[in-house]
């Protein structure tokens, strides 16, 4: 009956799918210069440039500034009183992997096993899912993808947004593996996992942590020979994270959580990231320290306890950019992807202030993702992934993106929800 | 003691006339704990095998303190009994002939207590764990003509499944009880209650009333049967059974033989018990009792000292459990990180509450229930005495109340001639810390609790010992407490020995020098006279010992003072980290010089004084004065109407759906309210300040829903919006299909859309035909609430998501002639705006929510903007505690999502949604006249940079930034105050428990069990199935 059922889900969303944007074309690589001009330029590094210039060719951004020469007889858009800014970049999100939460079969993203080193997001993302132009339309640009499931998930790797295949859309592959820590609290839900289990809950959980670390330095003595008679995929999958062309993200909120995922870095000296972060504020200090990076939840959350202030959540990325931890701001889900300027936004007006904000989702972001050679800020040199709004993005009510540039390719803004937006338009003669 | 392994029958030991002195000094009486059942005289219809032996078991009790009842203490007194009977009680009364004296020089006696919930004897089967993958159960697995719900087992009889546990019963008289309600605890009716001693006799001796009382909880209990679902259901369960069973009265043949119902009529004459196990669960249960007539007893769950004056206004009299949460372990302050101040106040405040009951003049009695150990119980009542409970209320409590209330005081309660002999003989007064409960007489049956003690013992004795090497004297001296004497052989250097005293053996053990390594040790009978009897000596040779008493001891006075906890924390209302000391007053409020949103048609008024009076907005103008008024400066600020949350799920108690059945509209909302939910302090720090409460989306005809007012500190009444049209909640789609709830979820009809339909066509067609019907039908609260909507006097918000289901609803509702007032969710409202329009139907939706199932495929964040375009008016609301902080941004989204102006988009959260629930004329926009809800932004409110700083409902300031950063430091403050107190409390020893995250419930539309934490700190919530 279910698969029945399924069957006759899936023939309607293939219906609809046939409506949306099967004519929404990746775009095709940059021929022409292109210079903007009178702009309000955001770096993504703090800087804002009123009147800015910023021009780009091959892809690569070659000039920005506050008078940078335009060039004759080249394409020019004059942008006066709107902003540019670097594409903003989605830290940590299953897009591609998912298509509709509630349906199985098109869930991609949570794999069996426990230990899934050489597990790769990059082979199931898929760059016709009719979300990744919502995203585009409000200024997302790139997205790295995160596999899930079990303890050691996989990798994750960088896509950009606008692309044929996962090929195209790679890039940075595999850029990390993704540790999901159990919670180290005993819970108080009477139903849930562990329920009543006292301390039996703690130390299962760090009977599995142990389990990974032995792993890790089973991985390390493997590595360390260089000839095996039974190669072993999981510990070859691990190398670059030995050589730190890999980072570890460590999904984790608590104290207790994070400060296990610092030792990590301490005892294999991986490059360690923790995803969520929700009390990272009360160890900022520590994580600063340690040189420890946080990509942080989003801060449209509840407050964890009845007791903590009402706004914490808008406030954490303020307090981590205050103790000097290297920070970005996430957001949960695919869909919901949209909103990360918006959690960026709230923020800034918690204590982040604007550009500190923006940096969250540009910047700090690439720096994070291993990617801030290439991208996360408008620099001469860097990628050509560029956002025009008319007004202030980081708010919903200015936030209006009128061009959009990958990698010099201006791409289209169009998506499914518009042209259904489109249909009913034109059914009740609206113009 | 063991029943069964009494050394020796009292009577038999002992002279009718006079008891010897077993021991010198006099009267010591050395008896063991006795279980002997048959010293009470035989039942006269049981034959018995061998020689007979009648008994008349009298005794009496000279020179007792004598305490009748909690008002009359006798002093030297005599208590006469005779076949389990009080025959006197007075100074000086004559003591019969055939009497077994015992002299209680220095000794108090009381009522034995009295618990009135118990369970004693009576067991249950245990709770079926719950299987959450089986199908369905829609009625009742009892076998036989029983109610059509489990739950309802108005037929059961403790008596008739009471069968005396001995153990149980040792248990329960070392607590000091002598006589217990008994009742099968299982089922939200649970049938009649039995009243029982707690003698170790035969059951047809000790039942004292078989149908004492008539039981009821909210707690389903054994039932696997899938109704009710949650605590509104368990509510109209109740309201619906007794309907019925003043329906069965005028015995209906449709109804067939209901022994459920028939037995619930024959208990309302019966005392009606109320577990409750909760502060506001007590007032739903009175509001059931006031609504049919019955004034419940209420059994408490210990935090109803939060709520005192709601509490006495119940009238009710209340079955306190003394249960003290031990200390939380806070060592760790990382474990701790989650235990909340309003569990940790719990436990400091918990040992007032009989006190506080005391003071406030509502009457209670104690119970040893929800104790894990019955031991603790004594210690417990003395802790409750510190905090506060006269001693005098205590044995009132114990005694004469719940005799009262069963209306057995005829037969227990108090020491009275012809009473039962249920009494305590103890050391001193019954409460002081160091009083040892000697024995507790049931029927007139001794049972030793304590032996050591009874006698004091305590002096100076002259020990002699005989052996080969000749005759030493020794001095020793007994000191100490009178239970365990300390043994110290008193010589130049003093020695301390060891001394046990156990039934009338006696053990001496000491060094002959001080720190020799050497002991003599000595073994013999404490008989009347002297002490004597065998040992050996420090060399192992034999000897003979007599020990002779020479003179008394003269204890030390008990220096200790009754303690009087010092520094308690405040009640908070509510009862949380957020809480008022005070509850905040109305006041007269003149913002001045703000920017203000109307959401009228003169959208921004500039530079504008708002004057809010009475509760009211009372004038709106320039240069605005009032004197008394408090002036606040709105000087680059923006002033709207408080935000309205069309579909909300906060501020609900256990479940939000009652999705057992696919017509519940029965059951309400207005039942469950919670007062206490943090996410009504976060929303108002969002600006709302009404929220819609709904019922789920589970099945297709949900629950009756309650508009609030978000008046933190405010009781469930109090929070009601007053005099709204009622609504309901409707759902269509893949959750009342039950397409994502897992393969076993196949039964319920239906599981098509076109089930969907047919639902309905069927509810509405019986609401009609109920509707015809003449006098004497069975009244049918489900039915009642859907004539209402026939006669357009309910109002339907129905959930729905595509095209088909919505043209459906519209067509069936044309069809009985009414109007679907409100479609929410309504992601696909923007195919059919159209056709809503023409039907007059509104929307509530969300602004940009897509993609988490099949049904929102085709959800575009244009759908709000088409349908305001089509004429429609269009809500934007949460169904989320988290987004509906934010809802102004949510707003703003229809901004950007199709260009909606900012005046109009601002409608969206505030006018629009007060025109769906029918109060736009009261409240949703500034305007004179409205009430005075209002929220004072520090920026544009559609902007993300906006912060509610002052909201304000019936001109009340419930949110103050300001203020919200002094209570936080208090939370701090207070928090570490009470971390400081556990962390002594266990250095002195006292037992302690872990410190587990606080719950914070909050729910969707379809959650179906218990709601879920914040996510991170939830398990895996039970049969959760996305938005």
């Amino acid at each position: 009956m279910k698969k029945i059922f399924l069957a006759i889900s899936f023939l309607l969303a293939g219906y609809n799918m046939v409506l949306a944007q099967e004519t929404v074309y990746p775009a095709p690589a940059q021929t022409s210069v292109i210079f903007l001009k009178n702009a309000t330029l955001h770096l993504g590094n703090g800087t804002v440039i009123e009147n800015g210039v910023i021009g780009f060719s091959q892809g690569k951004i070659i000039a920005v500034g506050a008078n940078a020469p335009i060039p004759a007889a080249i394409k020019v858009y004059d942008l006066q009183g709107q902003h540019v800014y670097p594409g903003i970049i989605a830290p940590n999100t299953n897009l591609g992997l998912v298509e509709v939460e509630a349906v199985r079969a098109t869930d991609d993203a949570t794999e069996v096993g426990e230990l899934n080193p050489s597990v790769r997001a990059i082979v199931s993302y898929n760059t016709d899912s009719k979300v990744i132009n919502t995203l585009r339309v409000n200024g997302i640009l790139l997205a790295n993808i995160v596999p899930e499931g079990g303890l050691l998930s996989g990798s994750s790797s960088v896509v950009q947004l606008d692309g044929w295949n996962w090929e195209d859309a790679a890039y940075k592959t595999d850029n990390g593996l993704h540790v999901y820590l159990p919670r180290l609290l005993v819970r108080s839900n009477p139903f849930g996992p562990g329920a009543g289990l006292g301390n039996d809950v703690i130390k299962s959980s760090l009977d599995r942590i142990e389990k990974l670390k032995v792993f890790f330095r089973e991985a390390k003595a493997y590595l360390a020979e260089p000839k095996h008679t039974a190669t072993n995929l999981k510990f070859e999958s691990t190398r670059r994270l030995f050589s730190k062309d890999e980072k570890l993200f460590i999904h984790c909120e608590l104290v207790k959580e994070m400060l296990i995922a610092t030792q990590f870095a301490d005892e294999f000296g991986f490059d360690v990231v923790i995803v969520g972060g929700t009390d990272a504020w009360q160890i900022a200090d520590i994580l600063h320290q340690k040189n420890i990076a946080v990509i942080v939840n989003q801060p449209h959350s509840l407050p964890l306890s009845q007791d903590d202030d009402v706004d914490q959540p808008y406030k954490t990325p303020a307090q981590l950019q205050k103790a000097g931890v290297l920070f970005c701001i996430g957001n949960e889900g695919f869909w919901q992807q949209r909103n990360l300027m918006f959690n960026a936004g709230t923020a800034a007006a918690y204590g982040l202030g604007k550009e500190e904000a923006l940096r969250a989702i540009t910047l700090n972001a690439a720096k994070i993702l291993g990617i801030d050679k290439v991208t996360g800020s408008l620099e001469v040199g860097k990628d050509a992934n560029i956002v025009v709004s008319t007004g202030d993005i980081l708010d919903m009510r200015t936030n209006n993106i009128t061009q959009a540039f990958i990698q010099g390719r201006e791409i289209s803004l169009d998506n499914k929800q518009k042209q259904l937006y489109e249909r009913y338009k034109y059914k009740y003669g609206i113009k | 003691m063991k029943n069964g392994l009494s050394l020796f029958n009292p009577a038999g030991r002992i002279s009718r006339r006079r008891m010897p002195a077993l021991l010198w000094p006099g009267g010591f009486c050395v008896l063991a704990g006795l279980l002997w059942p048959s010293v009470m005289q035989a039942q006269q219809t049981f034959p018995v095998n061998g020689v007979a032996d009648p008994r008349i078991n009298c005794y009496a009790f000279t020179h007792a303190t004598l305490v009748k009842d909690p008002q009359t203490t006798l002093a030297n007194a005599t208590l006469v009994i005779r076949e389990g009977r009080i025959v006197t009680a007075a100074p000086g009364a004559a003591v019969p002939l055939d009497a077994v004296v015992i002299d209680c020089k220095g000794k108090y006696i009381y009522p034995s207590f009295i618990d009135l919930y118990s369970d004693y004897g009576v067991t249950v089967a245990p709770r079926a764990g719950r299987n959450y993958g089986a199908g369905p159960q829609f009625i009742s697995s009892t076998k036989g003509a029983y109610n059509w719900n489990q739950a309802i087992r108005a037929e059961v009889n403790a008596s008739a499944l009471f069968a005396a546990d001995f153990g149980k019963a040792a248990t329960l008289r070392e607590a000091g009880f002598g006589t217990v309600l008994t009742h099968a605890q299982d089922g939200i009716a649970r049938g009649s209650g039995a009243v029982v001693t707690l003698a170790a006799e035969r059951e047809n001796k000790v039942l004292l009333k078989a149908r004492a009382s008539a039981h009821y909880t909210f707690n389903k209990g054994s039932s696997t049967q899938d109704y009710p679902g949650s605590l509104m259901g368990c509510i109209a369960l109740l309201r619906q059974t007794y309907l019925d069973a003043q329906w069965y009265k005028s015995q209906p043949a449709r109804e067939g033989q209901n022994l459920s119902l028939q037995a619930w009529n024959e208990n309302q004459s019966l005392p009606q018990i109320f577990e409750a196990a909760d502060k506001w669960n007590v007032l739903r249960a009175d509001k059931i009792g006031d609504e049919f007539g019955v004034q419940y007893i209420f059994k408490a769950g210990g935090n109803e000292y939060q709520r005192l004056p709601e509490m006495a206004a119940t009238k009710g009299t209340f079955i306190l459990p003394v249960n003290f949460p031990a200390a939380y372990d806070v060592e760790d302050p990382n474990d701790a990180r989650f235990l909340a101040l309003s569990d940790m106040k719990h436990w400091e405040l918990a040992p007032t509450e009989p006190g506080a009951f005391e003071k406030a003049g509502i009457p209670f009695c104690l119970t040893a229930a929800d104790l894990k150990d019955v031991k603790s119980f004594l210690a417990n009542v003395r802790k409750a005495i510190d905090y506060g409970l006269t001693p005098e209320k205590a044995l009132e409590a114990l005694t004469r109340v719940p005799a009262s209330l069963l209306k057995i005081s005829d037969q227990v309660g108090t020491l009275e001639p012809g009473k039962l002999a249920n009494f305590l003989v103890t050391s001193g007064p019954l409460f002081n810390e160091n009083t040892v409960l000697y024995q507790n007489w049931v029927q007139g049956i001794r049972y030793v609790l304590k032996n050591e003690g009874w006698q004091d013992i305590r002096g100076t004795y002259t020990l002699s010992v005989n052996g080969p090497q000749g005759n030493s004297q020794y001095t020793l001296l007994l000191k100490g407490s009178a239970n365990t004497p300390a043994l110290v052989v008193l010589q130049q250097d003093s020695i301390a020995g060891t001394f046990n005293i156990e039934d009338q053996f006696v053990k001496i053990a000491f060094p002959l020098t001080k720190n020799g390594s050497r002991t003599l040790r000595l073994s013999g009978l404490a008989g009347a006279g002297s002490w004597n009897g065998t040992g050996l000596d420090t060399s192992g040779n034999p000897v003979k010992w007599t020990s002779t008493y020479a003179n008394g001891y003269t204890p030390t006075a008990d220096s200790s003072k009754k303690k009087v906890p010092a520094d308690l924390g405040k009640i908070y209302y509510p009862f949380l980290g957020d809480g008022f000391e005070t509850k905040p007053k109305q006041q007269d409020i003149l913002i001045k010089n703000a920017t203000v949103w109307t959401s009228e048609s003169e959208s921004v008024l500039p530079n504008t004084d708002v004057l809010l009076r009475g509760g009211k907005i009372a004038q709106i103008g320039k240069n605005l004065a009032a004197a008394n008024a408090r002036v606040i400066d709105g000087t680059g600020k923006y002033l709207t109407a408080g935000i309205i949350d069309e579909h909300s799920h906060i501020a609900i108690s256990s479940g939000v759906n009652e999705g057992s059945q696919s017509v519940t509209s029965e059951v309400r909302i207005a039942d469950v309210i919670n007062p206490e939910d943090i996410n009504i302090y976060r929303q108002l720090s969002g600006g709302v300040t009404t929220s819609h409460l709904l019922h789920g989306s589970a099945n297709t005809i949900g629950g009756q829903s309650q508009l609030v007012k978000l008046r933190w500190g405010a009781n469930a009444e109090e929070m009601k919006f007053t005099n709204w049209d009622p609504f309901i909640k409707f759902a269509l789609g893949e959750n009342v299909k039950q397409s994502n709830w897992g393969d076993r979820q196949r039964e319920r009809f239906p599981q098509t859309r076109m089930g969907v339909e047919q639902v309905l066509y069927d509810a509405f067609t019986r609401a009609h035909d109920y509707d015809q019907e003449g006098p004497g039908k069975r009244r049918d609260l489900e039915l009642d609430a859907l004539v209402e909507i026939l006669h357009h006097k309910r109002f339907i918000t129905c959930h729905s998501y595509v095209q088909s289901e919505i043209n459906m609803l519209m067509h069936t509702a044309d069809h009985f002639g009414f109007t679907i007032n409100t479609f929410t969710h309504i992601l696909e409202g923007y195919k059919v705006a159209d056709k809503m329009k023409a039907h007059g139907a509104g929307a509530g939706t969300f602004a940009d929510w897509w993609a988490y199932k099949m049904e929102v495929l085709d959800a575009i964040p244009y759908n709000a903007m088409l349908m305001q375009q089509e004429g429609l008016t269009v809500a934007i609301n949460s169904d989320d505690a988290e987004m509906a902080r934010r809802l102004n941004q949510e707003a703003a989204k229809t901004v950007k999502y199709g260009g909606n102006t900012e005046a109009d988009a601002w409608k969206m959260v505030t006018i629009n949604p007060a025109k769906l629930l029918h109060i736009a004329d009261r409240v949703g926009s500034i305007k004179t006249g409205k009430d005075a809800d209002v929220v004072l932004w520090s920026d544009n409110p559609l902007s993300i940079y906006a912060k509610a700083e002052k909201t304000i409902v019936d001109g009340i300031v419930y949110f103050d930034r300001d203020l919200d950063t002094q209570m936080h430091q208090r939370i701090t403050a207070e928090k570490n105050r009470l971390v400081q107190k556990m962390l002594a409390e266990k250095k002195k020893g006292g037992g302690t428990q872990k410190a587990v995250p606080t719950r914070d419930d909050h729910y969707h539309c379809e959650d179906l069990q218990g709601g879920h934490q914040n996510d991170l700190l939830d398990g895996d919530a039970v049969a959760e199935a996305g938005q």
